[in-house]
C-alpha cells in the first residue's frame, strides 16, 4: 500500500507509540501519568489511520472535477479527526475526575488513593 | 404509521439525544416540566422500539440509509459498495432495543425520587439520555466506526454517571476506572476497525463480511475485536473494574450500566456470527468463549460469596450471570457449521443465552434498585451495619427475594425459564458444562440467601425502627421490574416466539445480514 517509505516506517512509529501506551497504563502508579498513557495510545491510533490513508506524492480529495492524479484516502483523516475529539473528551473527563481523587485524599499515587479491595 | 416505522430506527436515536439536550434548557424553568418531558419521550421512544421491533420480527431486516434519497438505498447509483452510514436494525438489535428501552424507563422513573435531593440533577438526566442514545446507536448500526464513536458516547456518559456523587470518594475511583477501562478497550476496537479498513476499505459490517477473506490481519483484527469487547463486558480475566464501579455508581445507573455491557455483548456476537461468521474457525473460537463464560461464572460466585458490601456483591453476580451466556453462545457459536448438531441443541442454546439476556437485565436490574432502596433508607452498604429490615420494609424485601430467587434460577421465575433451556441444550454439548453450571445457580441461591438473612431477617434494631417503605416512585419501578420477573417467568414460550426465536434467527443467518446491505444478486 506504501511503496517508497523506508520499511514502512510510520507503521512501527505506531506501534511503538503504542507498546509506550499500554507499557505506561499497566506499570505507572501515577494516575497523571495513566491519563498521559491513554493520550499516547490514543495518538498511536492516529498516527496509524492517518498513515493508512497517505499516499506519497498524493493530493487533498477536495475536488470536483476529479484530476487523475494520486490522492490520499479521506475517510481514516475522517475517523482520526473524530477520535481526537473523543481524545480531548475523555482526557478532560479523566483529568476532572483524577482533580477530585486528589481533592479526596491528598494523594495521586493509584496504591494509596485506592479505596476499593477484593 | 408506515413512514413513522421506516424512519424509526434514526428517530429513537435522534428523539433520545434531541431530549438529552433539551433537558437542561427546560430544567431552569421547571423540575415537573423536566420530568414530564423525560418520561414522554422515553415513552414514545419505547412505542418506537416496539412498532419497529414488531415490523422487523413480521417482515424483514430494516435498513436505514442516512442522507440518500430512500431509506432502503444502501448502494447509490455509481458505487459498487455502500458509503453512507447505514443503520441496520435485525431480530438481535430490535430485541436489545427493547431491553434498553424498557431498562432506561424504569432507571429514569427510579432515579426521579431517589435523587429527589441531590444538586445537579439536569446534568444527571442529560447523561443518562445520553447514555441511552449511545446504547440505541451501539445496537441499531450497521457501521463498524459508528458502533466505536456510540461506545464512546455510552462509556463517557456511563463513567461521568458513576462519579455523579462527588462527595463520595470511591465514586470518583469508580468513575476513573470506568473511563480507563473503556478509553483503552475502544482505543484498540479503533486499532482493530483500521486493520480491517487497511486490507478491505470498507467499514459498513454487511459490506465487510461478504469480502472477508480472513487473512492473518483478519485475524489480529478478531483478537484485538473479542478482547476489548469481553473487557466491556466484564467477562472474567477482564472483569476486575465491574465490581467497582457497579458498586458505588448512583441507584438507578447500575441497572443501565448492565445494559452497557450487554450492548458490548451484542457488539461480540455482531462481530463473531456476522463480521466473521462462516469464514470463521468456529470450534476454537466458540470454545474460547465458553472458555470465558465458565470462569466468570466460577470466579463471579465464589468472589461473591465473600462481600459484604451489598452493591459489590450483586456485581459480582453480575459477572457469574454474563457467564452463562457467554457459555450458551459459544456452545451455539461452536456448532454454527454442523447443521444437524444446530437443530438438535445449538439453536436452543443461542436461545437461552438471548434469553438470559433481557433476563438478566430484569432481574439484576431490580436486585439493584432494591439495594438503591436500602442506601437510600440507611445510608450504608455494609451488610454487617444491616438488621431486621424487612419488619419496616415489607415489600422491598419481598422484591429482592423476587430478583435474588430469579438469578438463582428456581422456577417459576424468569431465570429458570431461560437457565434450563441453556442446561438441556448445552448438556448435549458437553455434560460438564450444565454440571458446572448448575453448582454455580446453587452457589448463588446461597450468596442471596446471605443477603436476605443478614439484611432482611433477624431483630428490629431500634436505630432502624423508624425506617419507612422507599417513595412511590422508587417502588412503582421495581414493581415493572418484578412484574416482567413474573410475566417471563410464567409465559417463556411467548416470549421465546416473539423476541427471542428472531434475534437468535439473525445469529444464524449471516447472509440475510448481507443481503440486507449488499442486495441479494448472486
Amino acid at each position: 500500500m506504501i511503496h517508497s517509505l523506508p520499511g514502512n516506517f510510520p507503521f512501527v512509529a505506531a506501534v511503538v507509540l503504542l507498546g509506550i501506551g499500554l507499557y505506561i497504563l499497566i506499570f505507572r502508579r501515577n494516575l497523571i501519568k495513566i491519563v498521559m498513557g491513554i493520550a499516547i495510545l490514543g495518538s498511536s491510533i492516529n498516527l496509524f489511520l492517518i498513515t493508512l490513508g497517505y499516499r506519497i506524492d498524493g493530493d487533498a480529495p477536495i475536488y470536483t472535477e476529479v484530476p487523475s492524479e494520486l490522492m490520499v484516502l479521506p475517510v481514516v483523516q475522517a475517523l482520526t479527526l473524530t477520535n481526537i475529539v473523543i481524545g480531548v473528551a475523555t482526557s478532560a473527563l479523566i483529568l476532572s475526575l483524577v482533580i477530585r481523587i486528589y481533592r479526596h485524599t491528598g494523594t495521586l499515587d493509584s496504591v494509596k488513593s485506592r479505596r476499593m479491595k477484593g | 404509521m408506515s413512514t413513522l416505522i421506516a424512519h424509526s430506527s434514526i428517530l429513537i436515536i435522534a428523539v433520545t439525544l434531541a431530549t438529552a439536550f433539551l433537558t437542561p434548557l427546560v430544567g431552569i424553568a421547571s423540575k415537573r416540566a423536566r420530568n414530564t418531558l423525560i418520561v414522554l419521550a422515553l415513552a414514545f421512544v419505547a412505542f418506537l422500539v416496539v412498532a419497529l421491533a414488531r415490523d422487523v420480527m413480521l417482515n424483514q431486516i430494516h435498513v436505514y440509509t442516512l442522507g440518500a434519497a430512500a431509506p432502503d438505498l444502501t448502494i447509490p447509483g455509481g458505487a459498487i459498495v455502500p458509503v453512507r452510514i447505514i443503520l441496520e436494525v435485525d431480530g438481535l438489535s430490535a430485541f436489545m432495543g427493547i431491553v434498553i428501552a424498557i431498562v432506561s424507563l424504569v432507571a429514569v422513573i427510579y432515579s426521579m425520587s431517589a435523587l429527589k435531593t441531590e444538586t445537579g440533577q439536569n446534568g444527571f438526566y442529560t447523561l443518562l439520555l445520553l447514555m441511552a442514545a449511545g446504547m440505541f446507536g451501539m445496537v441499531f448500526t450497521g457501521d463498524l466506526f459508528n458502533l466505536f464513536v456510540f461506545l464512546e458516547i455510552t462509556s463517557i456518559s456511563g463513567a461521568a454517571l458513576i462519579a455523579f456523587r462527588t462527595k463520595f470518594a470511591d465514586s470518583q475511583e469508580g468513575g476513573f476506572k470506568y473511563i480507563v477501562v473503556s478509553a483503552v478497550a475502544s482505543l484498540m476496537i479503533l486499532f482493530a476497525i483500521g486493520l480491517l479498513y487497511s486490507q478491505y476499505n470498507l467499514l459498513n459490517i454487511g459490506a465487510l463480511a461478504a469480502t472477508m477473506e480472513y487473512t492473518m490481519l483478519d485475524r489480529i483484527a478478531l483478537v484485538i475485536l473479542m478482547s476489548a469487547f469481553v473487557m466491556k463486558l466484564g467477562g472474567v480475566p477482564l472483569h476486575m473494574w465491574l465490581s467497582d464501579t457497579y458498586s458505588v455508581a448512583p441507584a438507578s445507573i447500575p441497572a443501565l450500566l448492565i445494559v452497557a455491557s450487554q450492548a458490548s455483548l451484542y457488539a461480540l456476537l455482531r462481530t463473531s456470527f456476522t463480521l466473521y461468521g462462516v469464514t470463521l474457525d468456529q470450534s476454537v473460537a466458540g470454545w474460547i468463549i465458553i472458555i470465558v463464560g465458565l470462569l466468570s461464572m466460577f470466579v463471579g460466585v465464589t468472589m461473591a460469596i465473600r462481600q459484604t458490601d451489598i452493591t459489590r456483591l450483586i456485581a459480582y453476580n453480575c459477572v457469574c450471570e454474563s457467564g452463562f451466556m457467554l457459555v450458551g453462545l459459544g456452545v451455539g457459536l461452536a456448532v454454527l457449521a454442523d447443521p444437524g448438531a444446530l437443530d438438535a441443541f445449538g439453536t436452543m442454546a443461542m436461545n437461552g443465552a438471548v434469553f438470559h439476556m433481557i433476563n438478566h437485565a430484569l432481574f439484576e436490574g431490580l436486585l439493584f434498585l432494591v439495594a438503591g432502596a436500602i442506601f437510600y433508607r440507611i445510608g450504608t452498604r455494609d451488610l454487617n451495619q444491616m438488621c431486621g429490615l424487612g419488619h419496616t420494609m415489607k415489600l422491598t424485601s419481598v422484591l429482592f427475594l423476587l430478583g435474588a430467587l430469579a438469578s438463582a434460577g428456581i422456577p417459576p421465575f424468569n431465570g429458570f425459564a431461560s437457565k434450563i433451556l441453556i442446561y438441556e441444550s448445552v448438556y448435549q454439548f458437553n455434560p460438564i458444562l450444565t454440571i458446572i453450571g448448575i453448582l454455580v445457580s446453587i452457589l448463588t441461591l446461597a450468596v442471596f440467601m446471605k443477603v436476605f438473612f443478614s439484611a432482611f431477617t433477624g431483630a428490629s434494631l431500634p436505630r432502624y425502627r423508624d425506617v419507612r417503605e422507599v417513595p412511590r416512585p422508587m417502588v412503582a419501578a421495581m414493581i415493572v421490574l418484578a412484574a416482567g420477573i413474573i410475566f417471563f417467568g410464567l409465559f417463556p414460550g411467548l416470549v421465546l416466539d416473539w423476541i427471542v426465536q428472531p434475534a437468535t434467527d439473525a445469529l444464524v443467518n449471516q447472509g440475510v445480514y448481507i443481503d440486507a446491505i449488499m442486495g441479494a444478486v448472486p
